[in-house]
């Protein structure tokens, strides 16, 4: 056997010799069936539901500036999910999507990662642009499909993707973005970026099958990138425990070799700071972290649920007793940083801003007709620019029928000069 | 005979199903007590039990692999997939795992029982992930049937059939008719046949084909024909695949004209395959280029699903053009 082994060292050069995968594996004379109770995951926290701080090590863990933008940022995105569910009740926009409940989870985890880190998201994440500094503008843009979205008003409203924000595309399949995230991570990292990749997704998500090749490629490739799982209790209708028998998300982090932390999703200051270390850590030793984020979608799925169809409203009012903005609030005023009459000011504001944006967005005109064919290849390939010329020509016939594309010239004039 | 919606009627044929025969099991995500998205599977847990109507895991190639084994040991699932924009995860188990079943196996193992429904189709504002219709993906895979109704007389029909039948089908739901398509739907047990047109409407002037819910947008075209003097005749083709070559044949030799609408992208579309039929059996009565009148070589675009559609109007030109050739 060692002249075998011999000689197949030589020919394959390999630093190691001998393998060995049962090497961590050691032996046992009893029949022991563990189960998740083996290694049970608690949860960090460090706001108690007063807003107290639970541990004094993280007093300083953020100061006023940080801990105010994020709170404003949970403000804002509260006020736009009431503000669009308005909006679609009345039929401006088609749908919506809210996330009320899990603010701190979404914008705890921005805050504690830099600006060059790329957000990966599922459709739930619009606190993290808000935290970015997406305008009010902006995303009525996006909701109204009109010429000013970048993304060019071809998808569902909700759906953002901002280049200059490094925010992806939201795309509606659901945990695509997991493989992704790693892919991208492992680009930064080839390309010697000092950037992760932060990867949100929900845990019904992480049921699909690219939530498996997600993790473990991201572990056995060593990408620097955070996955945050947010565990708010349903998908659509499904409650957790339809959807999953392990502990959570957490415990398979463990199982793929991924270092992981569960953390009280309603608590800012955890989020923040998990986020914060979990980045430090996937930058320092090239290796994805999984964060599972408890909290509980407040919202219905979207504008076309009704969740008094599977859920109680006893059990949405225990929730609504942890609102991540009135845990974070009180905190503000325990630490004294919290000026109330700033807070009704920005309050004002945005309510104000976002109906005067959504008021000029849903005026905009739709995207020309010529775009219909664009970026489906990098060029416009001729069969293409035949459906276009054909298309054109129908539309300039029957105008009527088509009012967004067949009164475009005079619109597009309107919308020139608005940035 | 009650007044029923499409939705319904898929509805009234799963009861029906799940009660004549206690191996039909219906699962997919959000089906169980809550009744689906749509609200197709509603009553059914309640009715017959959690075992046999069951949410799954959020997770389609599981729910397809999972429907393929339990087909396989003899059960007949209806698997559902919440919009058809979804189905791609579980494109291996169906492609290389359902329709391969029986054939691998030298008719051994099948899994025939199976019945995969989802709902497809735009117009309804949902973008590139809430519109598509991928029936052509799946015509190309010998093994599993294509069945796309357009009324609720026929889902209830066909969906029956399909789940009956000793062949997997994909049974794909024009979401945009769900509650718009209302019509008359025998209480009773009853079945139509797969495989079979439908024929809409005689005419003598140039043959539409059309399937789900692009029939209603050539009944309109040919409305507007008909004031300017042309007649046409309609088949609707309920069966994808395999679909009704000798009816949609027998009609082009007698209009000498064929035009057929699709919502999904022209390149590579199933018209493709029927203009290439018949062109083929029909060649000498031909008097006109076959037209297809589909959607464009594009993602699914939001903000321009009005041009994107092959609407009314489109067809109505194409008709007038093929007349006029």
């Amino acid at each position: 056997m060692s002249d075998v082994t011999q000689s197949t060292a030589k020919k394959t050069p390999d630093p190691v010799s001998r393998r060995d995968h049962m090497a961590q594996i050691t032996a046992t004379q009893a029949v022991n069936l563990i189960d998740k109770q083996s290694a049970p995951m608690p949860m960090l926290q460090l706001l108690n539901s007063d807003g107290n701080i639970l541990n004094k090590q993280y007093i300083d863990a953020w100061d006023k500036d940080t801990a105010l933008k994020l709170f404003y940022a949970m403000h804002f995105t509260r006020i736009l999910d009431e503000r669009m569910i308005g909006a679609q009740r009345q039929g401006r926009i088609s749908f919506y999507l809210a996330c009320t409940g899990e603010e701190a989870a979404i914008v705890g985890a921005t805050a504690g990662v830099e600006m060059r880190d790329m957000i990966m998201t599922q459709y739930r994440e619009q606190g993290a642009l808000a935290y970015r500094g997406y305008t009010a503008t902006q995303f009525m843009n996006q909701m109204f499909s009109n010429v000013l979205d970048p993304n060019k008003g071809r998808q569902m409203p909700i759906h953002y993707g901002d280049k200059a924000l490094n925010f992806m595309t939201v795309s509606s399949p659901l945990g695509t973005q997991i493989p992704q995230a790693a892919g991208y991570a492992y680009g930064q990292k080839m390309s010697g970026e000092d950037a992760i990749t932060l990867c949100f997704f929900g845990e019904g998500a992480a049921s699909e099958g690219d939530f498996h090749a997600g993790l473990n490629m991201a572990a056995v490739l060593e990408c620097p990138c955070i996955f945050l799982c947010r565990n708010n209790g349903y998908a659509i209708s499904t409650p957790a425990d339809e959807q999953f028998k392990g502990d959570g998300i957490a415990s398979r982090g463990i199982g793929y070799g991924v270092h992981t932390i569960r953390v009280d999703g309603n608590d800012a200051l955890a989020m923040y700071v998990a986020a914060k270390e979990a980045r430090a850590y996937a930058l320092k030793h090239n290796c994805p972290v999984l964060i599972e984020a408890m909290t509980y979608r407040l919202a219905a799925h979207s504008t076309s649920d009704d969740p008094s169809g599977y859920r109680s409203r006893d059990e949405e009012a225990v929730w609504r007793e942890k609102d991540p903005i009135m845990r974070m609030h009180r905190y503000l005023q325990q630490v004294g940083w919290l000026h109330e009459k700033a807070l009704d000011g920005f309050i004002t504001q945005t309510r104000s801003d976002l109906l005067a944006a959504l008021k000029f967005s849903e005026k905009q005109a739709t995207a020309p007709l010529s775009e219909i064919v664009t970026d489906v290849y990098a060029e416009v390939e001729p069969h293409l620019q035949d459906q276009l010329d054909a298309l054109q020509m129908h539309v300039n016939k029957y105008p009527e029928a088509y009012p967004n594309t067949s009164q475009q010239t005079a619109a597009d004039k309107q919308g020139e000069g608005v940035q | 005979m009650a007044q029923l919606n499409l939705l319904q009627a898929v509805n009234q044929a799963l009861h029906t199903a799940m009660k004549a025969d206690e191996r039909v099991m219906v699962m997919g995500e959000d089906v169980g007590h809550f009744g689906g998205v749509f609200r197709a599977t509603s009553n059914l847990q309640s009715t017959f039990g959690k075992a046999r109507c069951f949410n799954t895991p959020l997770v389609e190639q599981g729910i397809l692999g999972f429907a393929n084994g339990l087909a396989a040991q003899g059960a007949k699932p209806v698997a559902e997939i919440q919009f058809a924009d979804y189905i791609y995860p579980a494109f291996d188990q169906i492609v290389n795992e359902t329709a391969k079943f029986r054939y691998r196996s030298g008719g051994q193992f099948t899994v025939g029982g199976l019945t995969i429904r989802t709902p497809y189709g735009g117009g309804i504002a949902g973008g590139h992930y809430h519109s598509q219709s991928p029936e052509a993906f799946f015509a190309h895979v010998p093994g599993i049937k294509v069945v796309i109704p357009r009324n609720p007389y026929q889902a209830k029909g066909l969906l029956l059939s399909s789940i009956r039948a000793n062949d997997p089908v994909l049974f794909m739901e024009p979401k945009r008719l769900y509650r718009a398509s209302v019509g008359e739907v025998p209480e009773m047990d009853y079945e139509l046949p797969l495989g079979h047109a439908d024929l809409v409407q005689e005419g003598s002037d140039i043959t539409l084909v059309a399937w789900g819910a692009q029939v209603e947008v050539v009944q309109q075209a040919a409305q507007k024909a008909l004031s300017h003097g042309v007649s046409c005749e309609i088949i609707d083709l309920q069966s994808i695949l395999p679909w009704d070559r000798e009816t949609v044949c027998q009609s082009v030799i007698k209009t000498g004209r064929c035009l057929i609408n699709h919502e999904a992208p022209l390149t590579g579309g199933f018209a493709s395959e029927i203009a290439a039929v018949v062109q083929s059996e029909c060649f000498l009565h031909l008097e006109a280029p076959i037209a297809r009148v589909c959607g464009l070589d594009t993602p699914y675009p939001l903000a321009h699903e009005k041009e994107y559609m092959p609407d009314a109007l489109k067809t109505f030109e194409a008709i007038m053009h093929a007349v006029h050739f």
